[in-house]
């Protein structure tokens, strides 16, 4: 099979970059949005066929899909053992993501055509869309960890420029910062494990890493320090760096605020890719989590399986959309970790990897449409917050259907997409671990309650006056929407128990309905709920906020984790260890330099006197100097 | 006292007095002719040593021609009747100081250094031996310097015409 | 005609005059002065160096050979030097030799 085209997934982002960075304000807006676009859409073109070709034409070897390596080069050379090569990797997940990621993004980039019209920078905006491509695609086919590493860095830069797009507002400002520092703080670990499980393994590539023979680890299984394996503790540190990216506990904090970007960004970076990165690197590396650190694979079961509670508790108390979203989008991805965490490896074992991926795939259609939905509600309405909306069914009759879909989806009602998922990660969860299995039970039903929350309050509720009549958004950005939505209704039918799997070997998967209609039981009960409080203007939320009090004050300031951050950060970090080493820096090391300096230019100051310019005077010096030498040599030292 | 050592200490008297006269006055014409009596002296002292070639080098080209020179630039640049502030005590100090211990200390070194003469009988030096050795090339011969110090003159000749013309 | 002077008293002579013109150096303004000054230091190393061929090597000529090479450099010195005190003394209206300081530093 010829694999070579795929380059051009690569190329034809980074070129739509650099062309909209560089020449796009020479041209009319429209262009750099078309050609971001139209190099989009051969993007998606061109990842279909690659799956396609993929799955179904190449298809298995020996009984289990091979890791194709389709192109690789040495990027940077230092000795004959340490090569650090750029390349593009398929395999089952990596393909898959490639759909995702092209999918998401041609929808999100048509989308933004309507939705960024008329926007100051919108080729800026472009630009920075295509650079997150670019960088969201290299980082799924990486072909090596380093690799995956820089793409890694790339896509949170991408994130970081997009979530700060408008630069002039001081939110959006501090909420790129705070996106970029807390990401970048996890990707230390990241890197640390990185260079952890390398110096052991002596490879950074996945094939190797990820293959039968284990005798790479031998060396280093041995070692361990405070208790835990070397490789426990390099999975522990790469897994900060996927929880730092997918916004696991504690590091979910910059998620929320993230959503100060523009709201196609938030769709498809906060919500539909980048996010999932974190549970991308986790499947990638599974079979090392799986095999050299079970306790790992552990503990990234509860750190999902909390993340997602959590999440969901607070995601019923918030009154922005699109945070109600976010919140929404930590707990699915805390499912999918949690499926990552629970999964075997071998035949139906791996029924969790494979739950999680699909879940992320189907995450990313359903997901991508809410964000979306409510990316066309505020361009209607102007505002972001829940009790200026509300019985937009009328006037919003596409993005109403369509956001009822995505909502339907992602409570697990039967035959749409998340069911089938959902279903295979709470049978994974059930055969591991009953605690945790539980737990989504719960989320489950929280998840429907406040999805329906959100869906009545916009789409039903009280007949707010609007300033103006809000209007149905334009064909460019309804037409994505109902893209969107036929993929949230089908993408449950793909048979990834076939495609993609752990080992790589597909089994036989089935809808356990003896769990599966329980939770879809839960989920109804969580629908009833919320249509019983919000279809119509009730007190009964606010009844039960008074009350919850308390709880629900800690719940509503989202358990005070922000806060929490930056009493550490500012009250004991700051002004215990930042302003001693800030003194340190200004007064010593500083004063060192700074000495040196001023002693340089004082000296200078008093010598440049004796370049007087004055001719008798240096005749002076010279004689003067001579005859001292004279004393000195000829007759002091004999 | 032997006539000629007398000559040489009223030529050593000359000498001494109308250097520092030559520093010291305070009228630039007035110090250019104590210079000149000082090379003219010196003249003197080299007739004495019975260089007469030297000696008439030094009336022609220094007392003549050079001193000319510096008269005439005075007379380009100076009032004659212009007389010279007084130097500054700081000045005078400093220069007083190398001037003396300079001097004292050479004095010291040329009292207690031991000289000593070449046992070679001496050659008769007349303006045959003086000109077949500047112009000579063998052994002793000074060709090559004196060409030297011909170029040097010319290009010091060109270049004092185009520094002292007048501009453009 | 050396007969009964002392080689050394010649040399204190000539170190006086060198010292002389050191010390005009340093203590006058005036550029032509200093020109001057110049000219009693060079006189006094041709004294020298006629004394010591006298005394020391009367066999040879090299020290006259070099006191004429002397000569030959002052002259050449004192023509430029006279040169450029006119420029200067076109350019400022004055060789005070304290105007022409504009190289410093």
């Amino acid at each position: 099979m010829n694999y070579s085209y795929t380059i051009l997934i690569l190329l034809i982002p980074i070129a739509a970059f650099l062309f909209n960075g560089l020449l796009g304000m020479k041209f009319k807006p429209i262009v750099s949005g078309l050609v971001g676009t139209i190099g989009l859409g051969i993007v998606f073109l061109l990842s279909w066929y690659t799956a396609w070709q993929y799955f179904f034409v190449g298809g298995m070897v020996d009984g289990e899909f091979p890791k194709i390596i389709a192109m690789s080069m040495d990027w940077l050379q230092f000795t004959d053992k340490l090569t650090i090569r750029m390349g593009i990797m398929l395999d089952p997940i990596s393909v898959m993501m490639l759909v995702v990621v092209s999918s998401v993004s041609f929808m999100v980039h048509i989308y933004s055509l309507g939705y960024m019209k008329g926007e100051k920078g919108f080729e800026r905006f472009y630009s920075f869309l295509s650079l997150f491509s670019f960088s969201m695609l290299g980082l799924v086919v990486a072909t090596n960890i380093f690799q995956m590493y820089v793409f890694w860095e790339l896509v949170g830069i991408s994130s970081f420029l997009l979530i700060g797009f408008y630069y002039q507002k001081p939110s959006a400002v501090a909420a790129s910062k705070k996106a970029f520092i807390v990401t970048r703080f996890a990707d230390l670990g990241f890197l640390i494990g990185i260079l952890l499980l390398s110096f052991f393994t002596q490879t950074f590539d996945f094939t190797t890493l990820t293959g039968a023979d284990h005798s790479i680890f031998e060396s280093g299984a041995a070692k361990s320090f405070m208790g835990m394996s070397v490789f426990t503790w390099a999975c522990l540190l790469i897994f900060m760096g996927g929880a730092g990216k997918s916004a696991m506990f504690p590091f979910h904090i910059w998620l929320p605020d993230a959503m100060e970007g523009p709201t196609p960004v938030s769709a498809l970076i906060h919500a539909a890719t980048m996010v999932v990165a974190g549970v991308f690197l986790v499947a990638r590396m599974f079979p090392v989590f799986f095999f050299q650190a079970p306790d790992a694979l552990e503990v990234i079961a509860y750190v999902g399986g909390f993340t997602s509670l959590f999440a969901a508790i607070i995601a019923c108390t918030q009154y922005d959309i699109k945070r109600v979203l976010a919140f929404s989008t930590l707990s699915q991805i805390g499912y999918m970790i949690l499926a990552l965490g629970v999964s075997g490896y071998e035949g139906h074992e791996g029924v969790g990897y494979m739950a999680s991926m699909f879940h992320l795939f189907t995450h990313a259609f359903f997901k991508a449409l809410l964000f979306l939905g409510a990316g066309a509600i505020i361009h209607a309405v102007h505002s972001n917050v829940m009790q200026d909306m509300g019985g937009l069914r009328k006037y919003m009759p596409i993005t109403h259907i369509t956001f009822l879909i995505a909502c339907l989806t992602i409570s697990g009602v039967p035959f749409l997409s998340a069911f089938f998922s959902k279903d295979e990660i709470l049978v994974a969860a059930f055969h591991h671990n009953k605690l945790l299995f539980a737990v989504e039970y719960l989320v489950a039903g929280i998840t429907a309650f406040y999805m329906f929350r959100l869906y009545f309050s916009i789409f039903w509720g009280k007949d707010t006056q609007y300033h103006h009549t809000p209007h149905e958004a334009p064909k460019v950005m309804t037409i994505p929407l109902m893209i969107l939505a036929i993929g949230s209704i089908f993408a449950g039918y793909v048979p990834f128990a076939k495609l993609i799997t752990a080992d790589g070997r597909p089994f036989e998967s089935h809808i356990d309905f003896a769990i599966a209609i329980p939770s879809v039981l839960i989920g109804l009960v969580g629908i009833g709920l919320a249509m019983l409080m919000y279809r119509k203007e009730t007190h009964i939320p606010e009844r039960i906020s008074i009350a919850l009090g308390g709880f629900y004050k800690t719940v509503y300031n989202k358990f005070y984790i922000d806060e929490i951050y930056l009493f550490i950060t500012k009250k004991i970090i700051f002004n215990y260890i930042s302003r001693p080493v800030a003194w340190f820096d200004r007064h010593i090391v500083d004063g060192t330099m700074n000495g040196i300096g001023w002693i340089t230019l004082t000296s200078a100051k008093k010598i440049k006197g004796l370049q007087s310019g004055y001719l008798p005077q240096y005749g002076m010096v010279f004689a003067l100097a001579a005859v001292v030498f004279v004393l000195i040599f000829a007759f002091l030292v004999r | 006292m032997a006539l000629n050592v007398l000559m040489f200490y009223i030529l050593s008297a000359v000498i001494v007095i109308f250097s520092v006269l030559t520093i010291t006055s305070r009228r630039i014409l007035r110090a250019a002719f104590y210079l000149l009596c000082v090379l003219v002296a010196t003249a003197g002292f080299y007739f004495m040593v019975d260089y007469q070639f030297m000696a008439g080098v030094q009336l022609v080209l220094y007392a003549g021609g050079i001193v000319v020179l510096i008269i005439f630039s005075i007379l380009l640049t100076s009032h004659i009747s212009h007389k010279f502030a007084k130097p500054e005590a700081m000045r005078l100090v400093m220069g007083l100081i190398v001037g003396v211990s300079g001097f004292a200390l050479s004095t010291i070194a040329i009292l207690q250094f031991a000289f000593k003469e070449t046992e070679n009988a001496a050659i008769k030096v007349d303006m045959q031996a003086i000109g077949t050795q500047l112009l000579g090339t063998g052994k002793n011969g000074y060709a090559l310097p004196f060409e030297v110090i011909s170029v040097l003159l010319l290009a010091a000749m060109i270049g004092a015409i185009v520094v002292a013309k007048k501009g453009k | 005609m050396i007969e009964g002077i002392p080689m050394t008293h010649v040399l204190i002579v000539s170190a006086f005059m060198f010292f002389a013109g050191i010390c005009g150096f340093i203590i006058r303004r005036n550029m032509i002065t200093i020109l001057m000054s110049i000219e009693l230091i060079l006189n006094a190393v041709n004294i020298n160096l006629v004394v010591f061929n006298k005394y020391l090597y009367p066999d040879q000529l090299q020290g006259q050979f070099f006191a004429l090479f002397v000569v030959g450099i002052a002259a050449a010195e004192a023509s430029v030097a006279i040169a450029l005190i006119i420029n200067i003394y076109r350019r400022l209206n004055s060789i005070n030799v304290e105007q022409v300081n504009e190289m410093k530093y």
